[in-house]
C-alpha cells in the first residue's frame, strides 16, 4: 500500500476578542417558565382528568355507581363544613403516627443491634425475611384477639407493616456507606454512637429517608384497610370507617369523599412533609438529584 | 531547603515514627495476603517521606497501618516513642478518592467538624481555624458551598485544608493527586510545597508516580513488590539531579524499580 503524504498546515495564533459574540446568558420566556414549572404540569394533567371524570359521569347518569365530580365535590365540601371529614382523618391519623412513631423507634433499635453485632445482621435478616412479605392486615384478626376491639390492634399493625421496610432500608444504607468516609470518621477518633449518628446515619439518609417513606405508605393503607374491614374499634372511627358507613347508606358521593381525604393527605404528607425533607437534606447534600 | 540539615547520629531529637521489621499482612475473600515484609524506615520532623512502588508493594497498605487501620502481625510502629494503635488524630490520612468529604457539610464545617470532633477546639475557634486553612489552600470563596459543587481539584484542597487544619504530628496523604487531570495535579503539587515552605508539617506521601516522588519528596522509599519490602532510601530536593554516576535521580529509581522485572523477563522459559 502506497503511504500517503502528511498534510502540512501553518500556524496559526489567534487573538481572542470579547465583544463578537451575541448572547452567552439569556433569561427564558414567561410562558416557558411557567412549563418548566413541575406544579402547573401536574395541575393540569389532574384538571383534565377532572374534567373527562365529570363529563363522563354526566354520561353515565348513575349517580349510585359513579357520581359526578360536582357532586362529589359537593360531598366533600359538606363534610368538611360539617367538621365531619377533619374529625374522621384526623383520628386516622392519630393512630398513624402512634404507630409510625413505635415502629420507627423499633426499627431503630433493630438496626442499632445489626450493626453492632454479627448476630444481630442474622436476627434482621431473618425477622425481615419471614415478616416483611406478610401483609400486616393478615395479622388483624391474631391482633384483635390480642389486643381487643381498639386502638392498640391497629398500632400493632401498623407498626408491622413500617417496622421491616425501615429497618431493611436503613440496614442496607448503613452498609453501603463509602470504605472512605468510615475511615474518615475512624480517623477523627469517633466510635460508638458519636460515629453513628455522626457518620453513619447523614451517610445512609438516601436510603433511611426511602424507608421511612414506603414505610409511610405501607402504614396509611393498612391502616385505611383495617378500618375498612374491621370497622370501628374506637368510639369515633377514622376515614376507613367513614367510607364504609357511608357505602352501607348508598351515599356514593360521600364515599367518593372519603377517598378523596384519603388520597388528599397522602399527597400531603409526600409532597409537603418528606418532599421538604428530601430537599434541606440529601437534595442539598447532592447525594440525590 | 537545605537549611538545617543534620544527619540522624547529630540529631538532637529521636525520629517522629519509627517502623522496625513491620509485616502486615490481610485477608480477601480467598487469601491471606502478604502486603508488606519486614520493613524498617525512620521519619523524622518536617520530613516529605514519600513511599514509591509498583502497584502491589503494600504502600497504601503501610500508610493504613501507620493511620492505625490496620495492625501489623509483627514488629513494630513507635509515634513519638508511643505504640501505634488505632486510628487517631494525630494522623490525618488524606485520601485519593474524592467521595472523603461529608457530603452533608460545607467546606468549612467539613474543615471544623473534624476539628470539633476530634475533640481538638471548641466551636469557634474550630471555625476560624477551618477559615485560616480554607484560605490557604484558596478557598474562601467557597467556604460555605457543598462538596458536590466542587471539581476534583477543589475537594482534594479541601481535605489537605482539613488535614492540615488538624496539625497533625504526621499527615498522611494516599495517591491524593492520583485521580486528578494532569494540569490540576501538577498545579497541586506546587501548591503542597509552598504550604509546605510555610508550615513545614511532616508528611507521608503514597505514589506510584516516580517524578511526583522526585518532585515532592526530601526522602524516598523505594518498595518492590509482592510482597513490600526495602529496596531502597535516596534524598531528592526536588530538581530531580544528577548523581555520581551520570544518571538523573528519576533515572537512578526507575532502573532500581524495574530491574527486577527485566531480570526475570530474561530467565529462559522452559
Amino acid at each position: 500500500m502506497a503511504e500517503s503524504p502528511m498534510v502540512v498546515r501553518a500556524e496559526f495564533v489567534r487573538e481572542v476578542k470579547d465583544s463578537a459574540y451575541g448572547v452567552v446568558e439569556k433569561p427564558l420566556t414567561t410562558a416557558e417558565k411557567v412549563w418548566n414549572n413541575d406544579a402547573f404540569r401536574k395541575g393540569l394533567l389532574l384538571a383534565a382528568m377532572l374534567v373527562i371524570w365529570q363529563l363522563y359521569a354526566a354520561w353515565l347518569n348513575n349517580p349510585l355507581l359513579f357520581p359526578k365530580f360536582s357532586d362529589t365535590f359537593a360531598a366533600f365540601y359538606e363534610g368538611i363544613k360539617s367538621g365531619v371529614l377533619p374529625q374522621r382523618g384526623w383520628s386516622s391519623v392519630k393512630v398513624l403516627v402512634q404507630g409510625y412513631g413505635i415502629g420507627l423507634a423499633l426499627a431503630a433499635l433493630l438496626t442499632a443491634f445489626a450493626i453492632t453485632s454479627r448476630l444481630g445482621t442474622d436476627l434482621l435478616e431473618t425477622l425481615t425475611a419471614m415478616f416483611n412479605p406478610l401483609p400486616a392486615i393478615a395479622l388483624l384478626p391474631l391482633a384483635l384477639l390480642w389486643f381487643g376491639l381498639g386502638n392498640a390492634s391497629l398500632v400493632f399493625v401498623i407498626v408491622h407493616s413500617v417496622l421491616w421496610a425501615v429497618a431493611l432500608n436503613t440496614h442496607s444504607g448503613f452498609l453501603s456507606v463509602s470504605q472512605t468516609l468510615r475511615m474518615v470518621g475512624r480517623n477523627y477518633g469517633l466510635s460508638g454512637l458519636g460515629y453513628v449518628t455522626k457518620i453513619l446515619i447523614p451517610a445512609a439518609f438516601p436510603s433511611i429517608l426511602t424507608g421511612m417513606k414506603i414505610g409511610w405508605a405501607f402504614a396509611w393503607r393498612t391502616l385505611i384497610a383495617a378500618e375498612l374491614v374491621f370497622g370501628v374499634s374506637s368510639g369515633s372511627g377514622g376515614l376507613g370507617w367513614f367510607i364504609y358507613e357511608n357505602k352501607n347508606q348508598l351515599d356514593i358521593p360521600n364515599v367518593f369523599a372519603g377517598l378523596f381525604s384519603v388520597i388528599i393527605i397522602g399527597l400531603v404528607v409526600e409532597n409537603l412533609i418528606f418532599r421538604q425533607m428530601e430537599k434541606i437534606t440529601v437534595r442539598r447534600w447532592g447525594m440525590q438529584s | 531547603m537545605n537549611e538545617g540539615v543534620v544527619t540522624p547520629a547529630q540529631a538532637p531529637v529521636p525520629p517522629l515514627l519509627e517502623v522496625r521489621g513491620v509485616t502486615l499482612q490481610y485477608k480477601t475473600r480467598d487469601h491471606l495476603v502478604t502486603a508488606a515484609y519486614r520493613v524498617d524506615f525512620d521519619v523524622y520532623r518536617s520530613d516529605r517521606f514519600v513511599i514509591l512502588g509498583p502497584s502491589g508493594c503494600g504502600k497504601s497498605t503501610l500508610l493504613k497501618a501507620v493511620g492505625g487501620y490496620m495492625k501489623p502481625v509483627e514488629g513494630s510502629m513507635l509515634l513519638n516513642g508511643a505504640e501505634i494503635g488505632r486510628p487517631g488524630a494525630d494522623r490525618v490520612m488524606v485520601f485519593q478518592e474524592f467521595d472523603q468529604l461529608l457530603p452533608w457539610k460545607t467546606v468549612k464545617q467539613n474543615v471544623a467538624f473534624a476539628l470539633t470532633s476530634s475533640g481538638k477546639l471548641g466551636a469557634r475557634e474550630a471555625e476560624a481555624r477551618a477559615l485560616h486553612y480554607i484560605d490557604k489552600v484558596n478557598l474562601t470563596r467557597f467556604a460555605d458551598s457543598y462538596p458536590h459543587t466542587l471539581s476534583g481539584g477543589m475537594k482534594q484542597r479541601v481535605a489537605i485544608a482539613r488535614g492540615m487544619a488538624m496539625e497533625p504530628a504526621i499527615l498522611l496523604m494516599d495517591e491524593p493527586f492520583a485521580a486528578l487531570d494532569a494540569l490540576t495535579r501538577r498545579k497541586m503539587q506546587d501548591e503542597l510545597l509552598q504550604l509546605w515552605q510555610d508550615t513545614r508539617f511532616t508528611v507521608m506521601f503514597v505514589t506510584h508516580s516516580i517524578p511526583e516522588a522526585v518532585l515532592l519528596g526530601n526522602r524516598i522509599l523505594l518498595l518492590s513488590p509482592h510482597p513490600g519490602q526495602v529496596k531502597a532510601e535516596l534524598n531528592s530536593d526536588g530538581t530531580d539531579p544528577v548523581g555520581a554516576d551520570g544518571k538523573p535521580l528519576s533515572a537512578r529509581i526507575h532502573e532500581l524499580l524495574f530491574a527486577q522485572t527485566v531480570e526475570e523477563e530474561n530467565v529462559p522459559h522452559g
